[in-house]
């Protein structure tokens, strides 16, 4: 099944708006400015809803089922966050009306940096940053910017863990700092007498994402954020996996300086595809007058009678703005809203289901599948996707072969240092009945593999469309409606 | 425990299975003297009593249904035709991830191709990528791409001071390890023709705004190939809405041309999300950050679309990648996909050509009051400046007691334009608004 | 999997073909099988540029992966392959031949004996088959 491209159903004439007519003088216009023609497309309102209803039947979301992707905590998103961020009020502000014109938008923005505080252990929040990458660009020139400003100009180095996402290099590499990488030990865990001969007078810091990204928490992270602090480097934390956390143990709380949050993990907000997301980042009192600007702030406090006066303000020694306006506003009135439902007692639950999930299903697959770092993980684990009895048959092959079954596949061939990777995250919203059934399905797909490696090679059998050529789409490539001629390359 | 589905004998039988008795045996590798912290966050509390929180707090703020709105200055309000967010709210598009598996992520992959096509045709540009956050992160990565295009040798940037401040200003964040030289933006009154004095063979990009921050529109013919001759890339900020009728930046032999996809089908949503534009030259895109799908076949032969030049991104390339972007607005580009395939071809046309008659009529009509006068020299398209015979935020004042939002206070970020508002008019507002807005002037400069 | 006799190699998976003063290089059979199908080539080095050993003259580009092209050995670069920009395919089908990607002016030639022989490179290669 295929739907032809919108351009392919576009009908000379045909017309999907109405709009009113002018009501005033018409102006003369600056002809020379003004476009002969508009190549847009011409279609009735139907053929556009149903063009693209059709298109959105070819998707595989959280809410056609289970989609285990690791490290990206595809939890279910509430509905009520979608319409809590439609309320004409939040989705019809101007962002530069008056902040006294703003006080709900603007307390609502308060308490979620109070509320991101109190989760991470920090002293400070930005909700600016408009996902992870963004937050990591942010904390990285933070910590160049806190260097600086004491005069410590040779603090150019960054330390990175070769677990790491590849945000993290190339966050550093934007930020005009240099990665030295550091590889990992026999237990998954940061090497310590590696890190501990890079420590010195040129490191700015170390990025750490702990839980790391095979699961596991760092078992020796004081001694790691010591050793750094030691050295006079500041510490980075990647949030991505704060959902194991929650409740669990606050990152400021073990030393660590700076720590994006991504409210499209932890805090329920949808991944739409692709974005937005919203990578909010929170600080230790050191480097709170270095936050991008502007952020909430209590104007004056509550009276009798009166409300607190709320505004924006920008810290001192601002790194600088990141983003437009305030970011991603209608993605922090979603967590605003999870934050709010789960409460105190909420934060500690998501992370006790989350890692329940993730052991639940680490332990009903580690029999037939490689689980390398086999201890108690957090919300995540890795498992290999691959067996000598079945040699052709690799990561990618199974996860292909998982869409037949109707799910959606574990994130593959990440971390790097696993080989056949497969990396599973449940998330605490998914039911011991739904785990049951991707841990039997996994397990008769490794039968199949050694019974029948074609099946999972040809694999998916079932879904609107066959592996593609990606080869093609690279060496000959199509990247909007008419074909682009290679040559033109050239010139 | 909210959106938790697990019963107590399930949690029991679970535990059970891994080998523990209780949740906090999970937590072994966590240092004991931090393990647990007592938050103090709010009680939890139920869908019902949330909702009726963020109702009132919503309530709270001004919105632009329930004024009539003049204020613009890079977020804008039109009209949002109830297509869009039925599109939007399909669970499958909005519950989904990054399109990483092609097989079941068709819907996802062909709307991006297709935004990437109807962003091409709008610019009037070869290629385009899925996404950046918003038009002042997507100028931010148009200067990356110039400084890796010139290996890092020119390391000169000229932003035109009527390109948006937050855009400037982001510019400046992003790039402030790299030892660049940021220049041509100290003045407002530095018009294309004096930025082209400033390029030399040591600028790597020249940047401009169309329409300007200051509303007016300028034929960048001759800026484009000054700096084109001197080896440096020609960027672009463009509003899409206004490309709808004006010559699009393609025509001017734009590099780049980059900006805020809001005004196609995005609410303001308090500053966002909305989505940054970026099309380029074909020769360039190898150097662009971000996501980008390509057209390809399955295996037997099928059409279908995948992430292409995955090499350029921070998931292969790590350190050396074009750019550290992973997540980037894919529901809002679906949203401004859906929104230009409503409007097709007449109807951005006539959107356009209404804001910027209504915006003609209510600068002529300003221009004619005592104390007031239009600022602008030459054509601009639907904002303008009004020079104001008061401080702007008092005129403002004023204007709410009629359920007016009046226009941006300009001195905020052009000392030379103190007492200067910016208007915007989109095709929203109806004459009687702008005789309302008129009227409620005219008192003030009687005052 | 060939390793011609005649050529030299880097760790890194780079031959180099010597004739008289002048060079040729490109990457080694292991290397184009490693990467998969190569989509793309571009040469970073310019005309006439002088590049140290172990500085990258080209980049190269799979589906799945990219990597650099360094200098075996230093010298002033006269010569790239354009063809390679429109046929990246060559690199998977002939990478000692018509794949070669840039030929250079030695500037020290006892910097060959650091390079790998033949043998030598092979048993590197076994080795990390494991």
């Amino acid at each position: 099944m295929t739907e032809p491209l919108i351009y392919e159903i576009s009908t000379p004439g045909r017309v999907g708006v109405t709009l009113p007519n002018v009501d005033v003088p018409e102006a003369g216009m600056p002809e020379n400015l003004i476009r002969d023609d508009l190549p847009l497309p011409e279609l009735a309102e139907i053929d556009v809803v149903r063009h693209f209803v059709r298109l959105s039947q070819l998707n595989y979301g959280v809410d056609t089922g289970f989609y285990p992707l690791g490290s990206c905590t595809m939890k279910y998103n509430p509905k009520v966050n979608e319409d809590a961020a439609r309320l004409t009020g939040f989705a019809f502000a101007h962002p530069l009306q008056d902040p006294e014109a703003s006080q709900g938008s603007l307390a609502l923005m308060y308490f979620l940096q109070e509320w991101l505080k109190e989760v991470g252990g920090f002293k400070g929040v930005s909700l600016q940053p408009a996902a992870g990458a963004h937050g990591e660009l942010t904390g990285i020139l933070i910590i160049r910017a806190y260097h600086l400003s004491r005069g410590d100009a040779k603090r150019t180095k960054i330390l990175i863990p070769d677990s790491a996402h590849g945000t993290n290099p190339a966050s550093t590499t934007m930020s005009g700092l240099e990665v030295i990488e550091i590889p990992s030990d026999e237990r998954g865990n940061i090497d310590l007498e590696e890190l501990k001969k890079h420590c010195g007078p040129e490191i700015a810091g170390l990025m750490l994402t702990n839980p790391n990204t095979l699961g596991l928490f760092e078992e020796q992270v004081q001694e790691v954020i010591d050793l750094i602090h030691s050295c006079g480097g500041l510490v980075y934390g990647d949030g991505a996996n704060m959902n194991a956390l929650l409740g669990v143990v606050r990152p400021g709380d073990l030393g660590i300086d700076v720590l994006h949050y991504n409210l499209h993990k932890t805090f329920s907000t949808p991944h739409g595809g692709g974005g937005p997301g919203s990578g909010p980042v929170g600080v230790l009192d050191h480097l709170v007058d270095f936050l991008p600007g502007p952020i909430v702030d209590v104007l004056e406090d509550e009276k009798e009678e009166q409300p607190p006066l709320y505004g924006l303000i920008c810290p001192e020694k601002s790194i600088g703005r990141v983003k437009s306006f305030h970011g991603h506003f209608g993605m922090m009135v979603r967590a605003y809203t999870y934050m709010r439902i789960q409460g105190k007692q909420g934060m500690r639950a998501i992370a006790d289901h989350a890692v329940l999930n993730a052991n639940y299903l680490r332990v009903r697959l580690r029999d037939v599948y490689k689980v390398p770092f086999d201890r108690i993980c957090m919300h995540e684990f890795v498992m290999e996707g691959h067996w000598p009895e079945a040699p052709d048959v690799h990561a990618l092959d199974i996860a292909k072969r998982l869409m037949d079954y109707g799910f959606h596949p574990p994130t593959n061939y990440f971390p790097l240092i696993v080989p056949e990777a497969l990396m599973i995250e449940p998330t605490e919203t998914e039911s011991k009945a739904t785990l049951d059934a991707f841990a039997e399905a996994l397990l008769k797909i490794a039968e199949e593999a050694k019974a029948e490696p074609a099946l999972l090679q040809e694999a998916p059998h079932a879904t609107p469309i066959g592996r593609l050529d990606e080869v093609r789409a690279a060496r000959q490539l199509v990247l909007c409606c008419r074909p682009l001629e290679l040559d033109s390359a050239a010139d | 425990m909210a959106y938790i589905p697990h019963t107590e004998s399930e949690r029991q039988e679970m535990l059970a299975e891994v080998g523990v008795k209780h949740f906090d045996e999970l937590y072994g590798a966590i240092p004991a003297d931090v393990r647990f912290p007592d938050l103090d966050l709010p009680e939890a509390a139920s869908e019902m009593e949330v909702f009726a929180e963020l109702t009132a707090l919503s309530e709270a703020n001004l919105d632009v249904i329930h004024t009539t709105n003049f204020l613009g200055a890079g977020a804008y309000h039109h009209y949002i035709p109830s297509v869009v967010d039925h599109i939007l709210r399909r669970n499958e598009f909005y519950t989904a991830y990054t399109p990483y598996q092609p097989e079941i992520s068709q819907g996802t992959l062909q709307a991006m191709f297709e935004y990437q096509s109807l962003m091409c045709q709008l610019t009037g540009m070869e290629v385009s990528n899925a996404s950046h956050y918003d038009g002042a992160t997507a100028l931010a990565e148009a200067v990356i791409l110039a400084l890796n295009q010139h290996r890092m040798k020119r390391k000169k940037v000229l932003l035109s001071a009527t390109i948006h401040p937050h855009a400037r200003e982001v510019v400046r964040t992003y790039t402030q390890g790299m030892g660049l030289e940021i220049k041509g933006d100290e003045d407002c009154n530095v018009g294309p023709d004096q930025l082209i004095d400033l390029i030399d063979e040591t600028t790597t990009l020249v940047a401009v705004q169309y329409p300007d921050f200051l509303g007016h529109i300028h034929d960048y013919t001759a800026l484009g190939a000054a700096a084109q001759a001197a080896g440096a890339l020609f960027c672009v900020v463009a509003n899409p809405f206004a490309l709808g009728m004006l010559k699009p930046p393609g025509e001017f032999g734009a590099d780049v041309v980059v900006g805020d996809g809001q005004s196609l089908g995005i609410p303001m949503s308090f500053g966002g999300p909305s989505v940054g534009i970026f099309t380029t030259k074909e020769k360039y895109v190898r150097k662009m950050a971000g996501r980008l799908v390509g057209e390809t076949v399955d295996k037997d032969g099928k059409r279908g679309f995948v992430l292409t030049l995955t090499p350029r991104e921070q998931h292969i390339r790590r350190d050396k990648a074009t750019s550290n972007i992973c997540t980037n607005q894919g529901l809002m580009a679906l949203a401004s996909a859906v929104y230009l395939s409503v409007m097709g071809k007449t109807g951005l046309r006539k959107a356009a050509e209404l804001a910027y008659h209504k915006a003609h009529y209510a600068a002529e009509r300003i221009d004619t009051l005592e104390g007031f006068s239009l600022w602008n020299e030459g054509a601009f398209f639907h904002e303008f400046v009004i020079s104001c015979p008061k401080p702007v935020s008092e005129i403002n004042a004023h204007l709410l007691e009629y359920d007016i939002l009046g226009g941006y206070d300009l001195g905020q970020d052009y000392p030379e334009l103190k007492d200067h508002m910016l208007i915007a008019v989109t095709e929203m507002i109806t004459q009687e608004e702008i005789e309302d807005l008129v009227l409620a002037l005219e008192e003030v400069g009687h005052d | 999997m060939e390793f011609p006799q005649e050529l030299k190699y880097t760790e890194s998976d780079e031959w180099v073909r010597v004739e008289g003063a002048s060079a040729t290089a490109g990457i080694t059979d292991y290397a184009q099988d490693q990467l998969s199908d190569v989509v793309y080539v571009e040469a970073i080095a310019e005309l006439g540029q002088d590049l140290a050993k172990g500085e990258a003259h080209s980049t190269v580009e799979s589906v799945k992966a990219a990597a650099d092209v360094y200098m075996p050995i230093g010298g002033k670069i006269t010569e790239v392959n354009e063809a390679l920009m429109d046929a990246p395919e060559i690199v998977n089908s002939d990478p000692y031949g018509e794949a070669w990607m840039i030929k250079f002016e030695v500037a020290d030639a006892s910097e060959l004996e650091s390079l790998l022989d033949s043998a030598a490179y092979k048993k590197h290669c076994e080795e990390r088959e494991g």
